[in-house]
């Protein structure tokens, strides 16, 4: 019997029982349902980290004193709290060396500033960049009106600004140009030289940058503060160069003998996005154990179910193979109701799956998450389910003497 | 040469603690167009002899010949073939599938012969019409009479052309108007050309037939030709 007209029997076989299939479908929809879930929203989380959570761009990494997850192993923290500051001149040297970088960039932060323009004044929340010239491109930063920071603002020491698009928002009326106005930061005024364009940020407050001269920041701030180094490279072919050139320029000038870890932390997109996934290996390993055996109980649920559909037609079998249907038909046609029963639970969990894991990509507001290596790997799962635990029934089904299938009351 | 070439063929079954001779020792010919009666007591091996002509069953020891090829020797599939292609059933209890449409309970010999849908829909329909259920192609078993189940059946059996067809007291679970029209039905399916086994107890029904086997313990008791078969006009 053809594979076709073997679908179409099981079809109608479960529409004949329907709350019965009904039933075994659920079962298998609800493992499936929560692999395709989980594995959705943590593909969408790792998309936000990709797309915004992450200021570094594209072939970028950046140099930091610390590394920003928390390590282990045997006087991790006495390590960490003896590090030496990743200072402006280690900066500079790796500013001046480094060869085959497109844009190099040194900063320092300070957060939970307060600007003020006329009578306006911020909450609290402003974070104040004191960048080089090459701060805003491996920012991503870009210009929407006036000019970007440039190297005679650090030599000058000027008292300029660029704001970001929503410190200018909150400062300044709608569709007013502050270019040229002046703000005050801690008591000291600035000239607005430019605003950015508005970055789409995930979590609202990205844009409230409030970005000066690096030497201006050192001057208010205090230079006794470690500083973050930001490369791009000019291409991805030579990212990897790029890194090694400012690994061995910084090793150098910070004295670490060789043999020696560095003493500094160098992450990139790839560097977050794997930590992203160390942490989240545990939660997909534990789906797809409780997954597993939540669709192990729905295979033996569609194993009984099949068992009772056999005895229940077991006349129906006598009558087929009265009229020629040889046992590979009948297996066949069991199996195809087995898995055509586990397939379409798959389906459904799929689909609700994918609908549930990416109502986070819509309360995040990103592009939704298609996890087609999983949807794949679900529905291979629910066929192997189907002719896993449907073999043993077809099996049972093709082995009826038709004599007696056809005196079976 | 004869359709059917029985020769001695012997059935025992093991019911564990003694072995039941079902057939011991039963031959005889039956050549193509015959309408033959296999008659007896129950007991008597008639049901047997009928899973052995049917291909359902294989014989303990002896040869039955259909159309030249000896049964004994075909596997599983083999006979399945045979089934399919060779012989068509038509059963006390109709054995229709329930859930499924006259037309495709009908349709279900050609879908394990492998012939197209449409090819299946057309031949299906045409014997439908012919064993007059040309309005009630849609309806599933529960919604048609035992006799126009009957019908379904019969035209199940001859959808794929058989070399014959073999009826198993067609006629018991019917009231004798329906079963005479179901006779009426095999005798016009005989003058078509059809080969066709009837087996009953009822004397009345074997009189339709050209030729009454009659078995007794497993044994053939007698066979002797009909010289005026009942025909449908004279019962009624």
């Amino acid at each position: 019997m053809q594979i076709g007209e073997s679908i179409a029997t099981a079809w109608h076989m479960l529409r004949g029982n329907k709350l019965r299939s009904f039933l075994t479908l659920l079962s298998i929809a609800i493992g499936v349902f929560s692999i395709i879930s989980v594995m959705t929203s943590l593909g969408v989380l790792q998309n936000s980290i990709e797309g915004g959570l992450s200021a570094l761009g594209a072939n970028t990494f950046q140099v930091q004193k610390y590394p920003n997850n928390q390590g282990g192993g045997p006087g991790w923290r006495m390590r960490m709290r003896n590090r030496r500051d990743l200072t402006y001149a280690q900066g500079l040297a790796v500013l001046e060396r480094t060869r085959g970088a497109r844009h190099i960039g040194l900063e320092s932060w300070k957060f939970g500033m307060e600007v003020r323009w006329k009578n306006m004044v911020t909450d609290p929340n402003i974070a104040v960049a004191g960048e080089t010239p090459g701060g805003l491109p491996t920012n991503q930063w870009e210009i929407d009106r006036g000019r970007p920071i440039m190297q005679s603002d650090l030599d000058l020491t000027r008292k300029v600004v660029v704001l970001g698009y929503d410190l200018a928002r909150i400062l300044f009326p709608p569709s007013y140009n502050p270019v040229g106005e002046t703000v005050v930061l801690a008591g000291v005024r600035y000239r607005v030289i430019g605003t950015l364009k508005s970055q789409g940020g995930l979590f609202g407050n990205q844009d409230r940058y409030f970005i000066i001269p690096i030497t201006t920041f050192f001057e208010r701030f205090g230079k006794n503060r470690s500083i973050h180094i930001m490369v791009q490279a000019a291409s991805r072919e030579n990212f990897a160069d790029v890194q090694d050139n400012v690994i061995g320029i910084l090793r150098a000038v910070r004295d670490v003998p060789p043999g020696e870890e560095n003493d500094f932390a160098i992450f990139s997109n790839d560097s977050v996005i794997r930590q992203f996934n160390e942490t989240t290996s545990m939660v997909r390993i534990g789906t797809v154990a409780i997954a597993g055996v939540a669709l192990l109980a729905a295979g033996i649920g569609i194993m009984n179910i099949m068992l009772v559909s056999v005895t229940e037609r077991t006349r129906e079998i006598g009558v087929r193979k009265a009229v020629g249907a040889t046992r590979g038909s009948i297996v066949s046609q069991f199996l195809s109701e087995a898995v055509v029963i586990s397939l379409l639970g798959g389906l459904i969990g799929i689909a609700l799956g994918l609908i549930a894991g990416n109502a986070l990509a819509v309360a995040l507001d990103i592009a939704p998450v298609i996890e087609l290596g999983w949807i794949i790997g679900g529905i291979s799962a629910c066929c192997f389910i189907g002719v896993a635990f449907g073999t043993y029934p077809a099996w049972k089904a093709s082995n009826l003497d038709p004599i007696d299938a056809l005196r079976y009351e | 040469m004869a359709l059917i070439h029985i020769k001695d063929v012997v059935k025992t079954y093991d019911m564990g603690a003694e072995l039941v001779h079902a057939l011991s020792g039963v031959s005889l010919d039956i050549e193509e167009n015959e309408y033959v009666a296999i008659m007896g007591p129950s007991g008597s091996g008639k049901s047997t002899l009928m899973n052995v002509v049917g291909c359902l069953d294989t014989p303990t020891s002896g040869l039955y010949e259909f159309g030249g090829q000896n049964v004994g020797e075909l596997d599983d599939n083999e006979l399945a073939e045979i089934r399919n292609r060779k012989i068509g059933f038509v059963f006390q209890t109709f054995n229709l599938l329930p859930r499924s449409t006259a037309l495709h309970n009908v349709e279900l010999p050609l879908i394990y012969a492998g012939i197209s849908a449409s090819a299946r829909r057309e031949k299906a329909e045409e014997a439908l019409v012919s064993v007059g259920l040309a309005d009630r192609m849609t309806h599933k078993p529960n919604e048609l009479s035992g006799g126009q189940r009957q019908r379904v059946a019969v035209a199940r059996a001859l959808v794929n052309n058989p070399s014959i067809i073999l009826a198993d007291e067609p006629t018991g679970n019917l009231d004798s108007k329906t079963g005479i029209e179901i006779m009426q039905l095999l005798v016009d399916l005989h003058q078509k050309g059809n080969t066709i086994i009837l087996v009953t107890h009822e004397e009345d029904i074997a009189a339709h037939a050209h030729r009454v086997i009659r078995l007794f313990d497993g044994k053939v008791a007698s066979d002797e030709v009909i010289e005026n078969p009942i025909t449908y006009a004279e019962r009624t």
